[in-house]
């Protein structure tokens, strides 16, 4: 690094009650260097750039822009240094257009009009210069995700950003999105711009970037030049520690247990989310949904939690048809871990007792005469912590104070206490770090040994072709036909993901 | 300036933190006391002997507390469920009518059986009052503060027609009253030679009930979920509607209550006046209360006091009564605010 | 039948429905304003009860007309400064402030009056607003007198529809508004304060609401009363719902309604048949109930109503 850093961080410390989710951190970036910053979840690679952002305030430390030092917690002083942050979740208003969504907070707001017309003319010229062309008069509703992502480049690049922060920017991408992506960022380093790129994902590094920073545990651990290391080495600063993988035995699967025949779901809307599924999951088996999240995964999920049900086409289980709801899926024996554990898995408002019960508070054990049994209610409890290995202060804990993995195993332990025949598991391992993925995995081929049936709803390719027997790509809202894990590369994959070749296939099953 | 969340509450922070926020209420209407030119310690000292100084003030506090426990209860059962039922006032009338409707004549029971008839009927007027909006929130996603606001409004209209129409007391000398309720649906005395009535049993009972079933009972279970959490709820399989609808009738059901014990305990016959607004403080005394069921009884107390004392105190000092209702809006914020500190704590950057 | 015809075209007629829908015009752009920027403002009803009183007061403490208005709005403002620390700074429940802050404003209204004029049995009267009559216009046969000849109040609830969806839709403010109601963390990470913003989006939308209950005192009525406002704050609420969160489709909801309400008076004085008044009384409710019942399905609220916006929270 010869030329002087365009932005430093300098000891910067935050810690959220009793974590430290940075622990005095600094580290620089050089003009016309893409700076991968690399991490679990939970690393605190989100924490430190919202604190660079300005929508966190340090408990200690400094950012510094340009030579000039940016007063703590103001957004608009890091926009105004020439930073520039396409966030992981987009800040994005659906019902407003893209012009209205980019020239937000670029005027004066006490200035009588909104300057639309220059507005599309900057925008006309950046989406020239940089191959970033979207529809500045589309609702943000109407786009894809990879051109609301380009919407938050383009954001930043009209106001002027000469350091472009991206988090965790390929979570969301197919394949080939994630390339066209690559294409744009080099673009913007051959015009001078400086990108921090926040991933952790070890081949996107090695891909784009020129030096990394690993953070683990909110320390930063390990700085080095890409050209010199190794996705090993990165690997392990990264998770520091081996973590034994799981093991799959080979079982020959059983008889069908789940079956999806024509599905559709619309949703109330006019597009169909899912459009003529066919999935068969049989006993001993996992089946794999691989895709792109927003391809219709949402939708299968909740059509397999029973949040929905099909508007056309035929859900069974056994062989026989079900309407799906959350008390019958229950009741035939599905299992259902979703993405969403801490707003639609657990209530974080009761107590760890309470959640556990959830879905079988009605049954004998629990209730009797409609008065609640609290001493087996928590009795239960105790039993699930303690085989799950969930930390907690006790069965009367609140679910919401818990970590992230935590919750995961009260999942777990709630589905798991029920035998279940059919597992739902949708993003499983969604926000875990890599000790507590490890364990759902060994949960989930454990019960598939048992004789369940998983149905693993991924976007990671990794977990998918460790731990399926099947996979089966959902692409705007069709199903591939299904393939053997062992038979299947990346490549096919990664295609089918992207939508090629799925017409061809979609009909065969 | 930030919130941030506190790792650990305390029990003292969770009793103290509604005292306290009472506290500030008072200190805060005192400036209105020094603008009215009032003496502060005056105007205290005398509201608390308004409402509690003799035998009979602490007999009139009680008695106004017994309708002030129900619409609490009333209030906090829905709330607990994230149903915002602010109909309580209509839903108090309802039961009055219903009351009135049984219990001027039309049936004539022993009293055993007469005064819990007015009861269930009262409580089944209120109930399915609120059943109304409920039904358009639930099928219809119409949203239910607007719906049962609005028909406190159309309720009274329409006792203010029966009143005046059809259920006008001939007896009356004019008055808009209806006839009184036969004796066999009065409810007794609690203390002889004042106005306490065994109301006051029927509120404290089903306060513990409510207790009862908000923390020991499946349906309890079902309430407190689907308030804390619909969407989860509904995940794990608990019917949310059925939950919903089970709330409306109860929360409007322990507000019909709160009519039949004024008119048969207290009042006799049904008039425009019978409620002071009992509907709307309940939400005060239930928010006061954490909505906890026996909390609301020392709430619904406490807001009995101010009221009885402010009576006393408005008419030897010359301040106007709607202190009052100042005193209970402000401890209302107050306690709202106390309750985010119990949970939060503020930092100043 | 033929009567209701003869009652439209009454020019009186006419022009009562523009003076009812004055102070709905108020609230519910004031309500507009607030909701859009993400905060249900159920404050309206004590809101409006505490503007009539403070503008009232000033006219009969001396005051001028307009400076009833100011005085009027300023208090709105005020309330709505404290409604805006409860939920916007400190993320209380929406529902819960506003019903608080219903009740403390009226209250404190009563309480004021009460103090201030502790020995009147009948409530004094002050020179309310004399019509403006528009130039011109006004001379038009049948309409003219009925349509321009208003309360300079209700030209001003006129100007201020268009001003404020001008506002709301033309300018960087309006936008920031909008943007603070439907993805706060959109507006912070441009740079905006969400914060101040919705403040200040509460602050105007409840000065809006007060100066719409001084209308009662200073334009429709020349008193104070107690229960005055008699549920026009909710009925504002639901026309916001009704209005699908558009200034303009606000004024036509105003309209209609009053239409409705003026009608209703008459068909009262009119009819031979007797319904009991009280059932012509509880139209505003009822209409309002169907009002909500008719748009709540395809409601498409603000996606961040009631959603409480914590910077820095995790």
């Amino acid at each position: 690094m010869s030329s002087p850093p365009v932005l430093s961080l300098n000891k910067v410390t935050k810690s959220f009650g009793a974590m430290v989710a940075n622990d005095n951190i600094s580290l620089e970036l050089a003009e016309g260097e893409v700076l991968a910053l690399l991490g679990e979840n939970g690393a605190g690679k989100t924490t430190l750039m919202n604190i660079l952002f300005g929508h966190y305030v340090a408990d200690s430390g400094t950012v510094t822009v340009f030579d000039r030092e940016l007063p703590p917690g103001r957004p608009r002083a890091a926009i105004e240094a020439g930073v520039g942050m396409v966030h992981q979740h987009f800040t994005l208003a659906d019902n407003l257009t893209v012009l209205d969504n980019i020239v937000l907070g670029t005027q004066s707001l006490w200035s009588l009009r909104l300057d639309a017309g220059r507005a599309i003319e900057k925008l006309r010229k950046l989406a020239d210069d940089f191959g970033l062309g979207v529809d500045p008069l589309a609702h943000v509703r109407s786009l894809s995700v990879g051109e609301r992502q380009r919407v938050e480049i383009l954001k930043a690049l009209y106001r002027d950003a000469r350091i472009l922060i991206m988090d965790e920017p390929t979570a969301v991408l197919t394949p080939p999105e994630v390339e066209s992506l690559f294409v744009t960022l080099r673009r913007l380093i051959a015009k001078g711009l400086s990108v921090v790129f926040i991933s952790h994902k070890l081949g996107e590094v090695m891909d784009i970037s020129d030096r990394v920073v690993v953070l683990r545990g909110g320390r930063l651990v390990y700085t080095t030049a890409t050209g010199a290391t190794s996705r090993g080495a990165l690997a392990e600063a990264m998770v520091g520690r081996t973590i034994p993988q799981p093991s799959r035995i080979q079982i020959e699967p059983g008889r069908p247990l789940l079956a999806l025949e024509q599905v559709t779901v619309r949703a109330g809307g006019r597009k169909a989310l899912l459009d003529g599924a066919n999935l068969t999951l049989h006993e001993h088996e996992i089946l794999g949904i691989a895709g792109v999240s927003g391809n219709g995964q949402n939708q299968l999920a909740d059509l397999l939690s029973g949040m929905i049900r099909p508007d056309e086409g035929r859900v069974c289980l056994d062989g026989k048809t079900v309407q799906p709801s959350p008390m019958t899926m229950v009741r035939q024996g599905v299992g259902r871990i979703v993405e969403d554990r801490n707003d639609l898995g657990l209530i974080g408002d009761m107590t760890i007792a309470e959640n556990l019960a959830a879905e079988s508070y009605r049954e004998q054990g629990f209730s009797r005469f409609g008065i609640l049994r609290g001493v087996a209610l928590r009795r239960h409890a105790k039993d699930l912590i303690e085989q799950f290995d969930v930390r907690c202060p006790g069965p009367d804990a609140q679910v919401r104070k818990l970590s992230g993995g935590n919750k995961q195993k009260l999942v777990l332990g709630r589905v798991l206490s029920r035998a279940p025949r059919v597992i739902l598991a949708h993003q499983p391992t969604w926000g875990l770090d890599v000790g507590a993925a490890a364990y759902v995995y060994d949960r989930l081929l454990a019960a598939r040994r048992r004789g369940s049936g998983v149905l693993l709803i991924s976007e990671d390719l990794d977990e998918l072709l460790r731990l399926c027997d099947r996979i089966q790509v959902l692409y705007q809202g069709r199903l591939s036909h299904s393939m053997l894990t062992k038979e299947v590369d990346r490549r096919e994959l990664g295609l089918l993901m992207s939508g090629h070749g799925m017409e061809a296939n979609s009909c065969t099953h | 300036m930030r919130l941030e969340p506190r790792e650990n509450v305390s029990l003292t922070l969770l009793i103290t933190g509604p005292v306290l926020a009472v506290a500030v209420a008072l200190g805060l209407c005192s400036i209105l006391l020094v603008w009215a030119g009032a003496s502060v310690t005056d105007a205290y000292i005398l509201l608390v002997k308004g409402a509690l100084g003799s035998r009979f003030a602490i007999s009139e506090t009680l008695t106004r507390t017994t309708p002030l426990i129900l619409t609490g209860l009333a209030a906090a059962v829905a709330f607990r469920a994230k149903l915002w039922n602010i109909g309580g006032e209509g839903q108090f009338y309802a039961g009055a009518c219903a009351a009135t409707l049984l219990g001027t004549g039309a049936i004539s029971l022993p009293a055993y059986l007469m005064v819990p008839l007015l009861f269930i009927g009262g409580a089944l007027a209120g109930g399915l009052l609120l059943l109304l909006p409920t039904l358009l929130k639930t099928r219809l996603n119409v949203d239910e503060v607007v719906t049962t606001l609005l028909l406190n409004f159309i309720v009274l209209l329409f006792v203010n027609w029966l009143l005046f129409g059809p259920w006008k007391d001939p007896m009356a000398m004019g008055w808009p009253q209806a006839a009184p309720i036969i004796d066999q649906g009065v409810l007794p005395e609690l203390l002889a030679r004042t106005r306490l009535h065994a109301g006051l049993l029927v509120a404290i009972g089903s306060a513990i009930l409510s207790w009862v079933l908000m923390r020991y009972t499946v349906w309890g279970y079902e309430i407190r979920a689907v308030g804390a959490n619909q969407e989860a709820a509904r995940f794990a399989g608990i019917p949310i509607n059925r939950t919903v609808l089970r709330t409306a009738l109860i929360s409007g059901g322990l507000a019909g209550f709160a009519g039949v014990a004024e008119i048969c305990g207290l009042k006799g016959y049904l008039t425009l006046d019978l409620s002071p607004g009992f509907g709307y403080t309940g939400i005060v005394v239930a928010m006061l209360a954490g909505l906890n069921p026996l909390g609301v009884v020392l709430s619904a107390f406490f807001v009995a006091v101010v009221y009885n004392g402010a009576d006393s105190m408005s008419r030897a000092l010359a301040v106007s009564n709607y202190i009052a209702d100042v005193i209970t809006a402000t401890a209302l914020l107050a306690v709202l605010v106390s309750m985010l500190l119990t949970r939060y704590r503020i930092k100043l950057k | 039948m033929l009567d209701i015809l003869d009652l439209l075209l009454t020019t009186g007629f006419w022009a009562a429905t523009l003076r009812m829908a004055t102070p709905l015009i108020f609230g519910t752009l004031g309500e507009l304003l607030c909701e859009r920027s993400g905060v249900l403002n159920l404050g309206i009803e004590g809101i409006m009860t505490i503007g009539s009183m403070a503008g009232w007061m000033w006219v009969f403490q001396g005051g001028s007309l307009w400076g009833g208005v100011l005085v009027a709005a300023a208090v709105g403002a005020l309330f709505g400064l404290l409604h805006s620390i409860f939920t916007v700074y400190l993320g209380l429940s929406q529902h819960v402030t506003g019903i608080g802050v219903t009740m403390l404003t009226s209250a404190l209204s009563y309480f004021i009056f009460r103090m201030m004029l502790p020995d009147v049995t009948t409530p004094p009267k002050i020179t309310p607003f004399a019509p403006v009559a528009v130039p011109g216009l006004s001379q038009l046969p049948v309409v003219g007198e009925a349509l321009f000849v208003q309360s300079p109040l209700t030209w001003l609830a006129l100007f201020l529809v268009a001003l404020v969806g001008w506002g709301l839709y033309r300018t960087p403010l309006g936008l920031a508004v909008r943007m603070v109601g439907e993805n706060p963390m959109a507006a912070e990470a441009q740079g905006l304060n969400v914060h101040l913003i919705r403040t200040g989006a509460v602050m105007a939308g409840s000065a809006l609401m007060a100066v719409g209950g001084t209308f009662l005192t200073l334009s429709a009525f020349d008193a104070f009363y107690i229960g005055m406002t008699n549920g026009r704050g909710w009925i504002c609420i639901a026309l916001v719902v009704f209005a699908s969160w558009r200034p303009g489709k606000a004024l036509l909801g105003a309209l209609l309604f009053a239409f409705f309400d003026a009608m209703q008076m008459r068909v009262q004085q009119q009819t031979v048949v007797a319904i009991p008044y009280q059932f012509y009384l509880m139209l505003p409710y009822v209409l309002s109930i169907v009002a909500l019942i008719v748009m709540s399905r395809r409601a498409a609220y603000p996606k961040a109503l009631l959603v409480p916006f914590r910077r820095g929270e995790r």
